[in-house]
């Protein structure tokens, strides 16, 4: 029944939001991350959404949400010369992570703003099959 | 004069059913507000009624192998929506449609509801005479 799958739909979209949250809240972490070589520096991840159709129900088939991935952005870190620091390769060079927190802060607001327009669909419609449960009474 | 519960309701059973159908879409595309390529979809609330009350066009069968002409008692014709500002993403999801045609829906969704609410009742009071 249609309100039923509204359910999934929302709690898709809530559960692939989280995970684009989560994937900012280690970007953000780690983004005064640093090592030793180029390899081993952090690189920012992106959670990659695709869209589910439910192969029932033809036209009407429901679309939900999934993460079909993450992937790991390949801007190289940014060399930087403290010949001080413990992690300093032999010419004295260490490596940041490439995270750039703008872009993060971007990425944390929409996913805040989209998981919250889930929660108001997933309102309204238990609302409206509340209301259709006590239809008569 | 007989009362035909089927009558009594079809109208509205089937307004629940185009309001249902409509917030599934329009959750979908919410869901996927942030998935490239998602292309929104939606259904035409006023048509999809406004069809229910025609007579539907009936294929002539000669055979009795014939199949019924498909179309679909109980659903509306389902079309994509044309983005106001299209997306470098290639996705058509305009939030802020889409939080307005759910209010919409479920403000039409309650309104039948109240309707049938109002049928029953009378049919109630009928029955009791109190």
């Amino acid at each position: 029944m249609g309100l039923f799958d509204v359910f999934d739909i929302a709690g898709s979209a809530m559960s692939a939001q989280s995970v684009r949250l989560n994937t900012t809240a280690s970007n953000l972490a780690n983004a005064n991350s640093v090592a030793g070589t180029a390899a081993a520096a952090y690189r920012s991840r992106q959670p990659v959404f695709e869209t589910v159709l439910n192969e029932q129900g033809g036209d009407f088939a429901s679309a939900s949400v999934k993460v079909a991935g993450i992937v790991q952005s390949d801007v190289p870190p940014s060399r930087v010369h403290q010949p001080g620091h413990p992690a300093a390769d032999a010419e004295g060079f260490v490596y940041m992570s490439n995270v750039n927190a703008i872009d993060e802060m971007v990425n944390m607001i929409s996913a805040s703003r989209s998981y919250q327009n889930s929660v108001e669909v997933l309102n309204t419609s238990k609302d409206l099959l509340l209301r259709t449960l006590s239809l008569g009474q | 004069m007989a009362l035909n519960i089927d009558k009594l309701f079809a109208g509205h059973a089937r307004a629940l059913g185009i309001a249902n159908q409509r917030l599934q879409l329009l959750a979908a595309n919410v869901a996927n507000a942030d998935t490239p390529n998602f292309k929104a979809r939606d259904i035409d609330f006023k048509g999809a009624m406004q069809e229910a009350g025609q007579q539907k066009v009936q294929l002539k069968a000669t055979h009795p192998k014939h199949l019924a002409s498909v179309g679909s008692a109980n659903r509306a014709e389902v079309q994509y929506r044309v983005p106001d500002q299209p997306s470098l993403d290639g996705n058509t999801v305009d939030t802020q449609r889409e939080s307005s045609a759910i209010a919409e829906t479920a403000v039409r969704y309650q309104t039948t509801l109240t309707f049938l609410n109002h049928r029953i009742q009378s049919l109630r009071l009928a029955i009791t005479g109190r």
